[in-house]
């Protein structure tokens, strides 16, 4: 398998976000932040898609829809929560409808707090996200080795 | 006839941010009803009335959503201050008109990227979310946030700006404005754009006025509606008028929100001219005790914040309708008959927030 963590793609999901997060994310990605130039691209198709981004706390809703995008992309794969409410249910904790923070339903591996997270901290939870990609496709190689 | 199926859009989907989930029936490529589902990013805010008490629920409404942020927790601390019967400072009305205008100028640009990007000019999409970032440096500059700002509370303004950070404000739109104005050219008559954008979705006034359509959804349809003109904070006093328009097309739509664009940073450097010096805020003691309905001119048109207090610090209620909701179903009118490619396109044009619509 080669290395894809030095252009990998990302798609992003917004959880039950107030939209600040999910703005920022969207503002990182054009010309004055620039997420691309890390090389990673915006994709809407999970299949493709090596880092997820989840802005937002998870609801009995979206709970299954965060979920399924997960299952769909390949391994190995880097979660990254934006956002006080994806990392803990922040602000909205307390609200009947939230379950929690990202890590109720799927694993994170980067969390970027900030209500709104600022497009710096975004970029460097994704840079972080690529880091820990370039660790993991390492250890399913070595896996691989060892099992043949 | 053809063959009736149905295809499930959303609620993850690339062109859209947000989720929203519609099943479209489609007859060949032509989509005869589309079936709304929403709750995708319902959290329940309401809800945290017994929670938090009414001085805290300021950050709580902010949050509703990032983008018209501070005209929620401004509509949401004006119908608390008119329970109380607070009077608020001249300066602070005129603070709050001022951010209200530069969160209406940062919306539509951001509308506009969107649909520049629904339609495929990956361009234009990027080049006026450049310019918005400009508004949002200003953002930062004078309350120290980009998308939630928490400068508002009850009976004023946490936070004051100095006077030649205005006077550089005013400076700095004058200079935005000529670049939008570059950029504008290319929306209303590029040859493409306007292909793509002229004859399509219309909403006749008729059908926007019955299905209760709001901001500039309903003036781009030739509804006169614009709670501006009711005159809360300090739209009074500054000159104001109304951009309507009566295609009821994509076009027509773009063309209102280009139009109120700079109709907001004319807004915003009269605000600035006036502004009266003084306090920022006066003290408020006791609870609220009693009911108010506030209605105000969000960008996407008009939010109504419902609030009743019994007299405790915690509120028996607050309800939020905000202009999304209103507008769904017109189009899912305009939905009806289009062509399945055309459907992003539709429902970019309303300018939906989602997560408004389901708080
Ligand atoms: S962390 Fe703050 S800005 Fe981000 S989605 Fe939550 S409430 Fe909104």
């Amino acid at each position: 398998m080669k290395d894809v963590s030095k252009s990998p793609w990302i798609i992003h999901y917004d959880g039950s976000s107030c939209n600040g997060c999910d703005m920022e994310v969207l503002a990182s990605l054009t010309p004055v932040y620039d997420i691309e130039r890390f090389g990673v691209i915006n994709t809407g198709d999970p299949m493709q898609a090596d880092i997820f981004l989840v802005t937002g706390g998870i609801n009995t809703l979206n709970q299954m829809v965060v979920k399924q995008i997960y299952d769909q992309m390949p391994s190995p794969k880097v979660v990254v929560a934006i956002g006080t409410c994806a990392c803990t249910g922040g602000i909205f904790k307390e609200c009947y409808n939230i379950i929690g923070g990202t890590d109720t339903t799927i694993p994170v591996d980067i969390y970027v707090p900030g209500c709104a997270a600022r497009p710096q901290s975004i970029i460097d939870g994704i840079v972080q996200a690529k880091e820990c990609l370039k660790q993991k496709c390492i250890a399913e190689q070595k896996a691989a080795k060892e099992g043949k | 006839m053809g063959k009736r199926s149905v295809i499930p859009f959303g609620p993850q989907h690339p062109v859209l941010p947000e989720p929203i989930h519609l099943d479209l029936v489609i007859e060949d490529e032509t989509v005869v009803e589309a079936i709304p589902s929403i709750g995708f990013v319902h959290r329940g805010l309401e809800s945290l009335t017994d929670k938090k008490d009414f001085n805290e629920l300021v950050y709580i409404i902010e949050r509703t959503c990032g983008i018209c942020s501070y005209m929620h927790g401004m509509g949401y601390c004006e119908a608390v201050e008119r329970v109380m019967k607070v009077q608020i400072p001249d300066r602070s009305r005129f603070l709050r008109t001022v951010w209200a205008e530069m969160s209406r100028v940062h919306s539509h640009l951001l509308w506009l990227g969107l649909l520049a990007d629904a339609f495929g000019f990956e361009a234009l999409f990027y080049q006026s979310w450049r310019l918005r970032e400009r508004v949002l440096d200003m953002f930062e500059e004078s309350t120290g946030g980009r998308c939630i700002f928490s400068v508002n509370k009850i009976g004023g303004q946490l936070k004051d700006v100095p006077d030649d950070m205005l006077k550089a404000f005013s400076v700095k739109f004058t200079e935005l404005e000529k670049e939008i104005r570059v950029m504008a050219k290319t929306f209303l008559e590029d040859y493409t754009v306007n292909k793509r954008l002229k004859g399509v979705g219309i909403l006749t006034k008729e059908q926007a006025l019955e299905m209760g359509a709001l901001g500039p959804f309903a003036r781009g349809s030739g509804v006169r509606y614009d709670l501006r003109e009711t005159g809360y904070a300090a739209y009074p006093e500054l000159d104001f008028e109304m951009c309507v328009e009566k295609d009821g097309d994509c076009y027509a739509r773009t063309k209102v929100r280009i139009e109120e664009i700079f109709q907001a940073i004319s807004l915003i450097r009269q605000a600035i001219d006036k502004m009266p010096g003084g306090e920022i805020a006066v003290p408020v003691k006791g609870n609220p005790m009693g009911e108010y309905a506030m209605r105000l001119e969000q960008p996407r048109g008009e939010g109504v914040y419902y609030i009743k207090g019994n007299g405790t610090k915690f509120l028996d209620r607050v309800r939020l309708r905000t202009p999304t909701f209103a507008n769904i179903a017109p189009m899912v009118q305009t939905l009806k008959g289009c062509k399945l490619s055309d459907v992003p396109l539709y429902i970019l044009s309303i300018d939906p927030c989602i997560s408004c619509t389901e708080r």
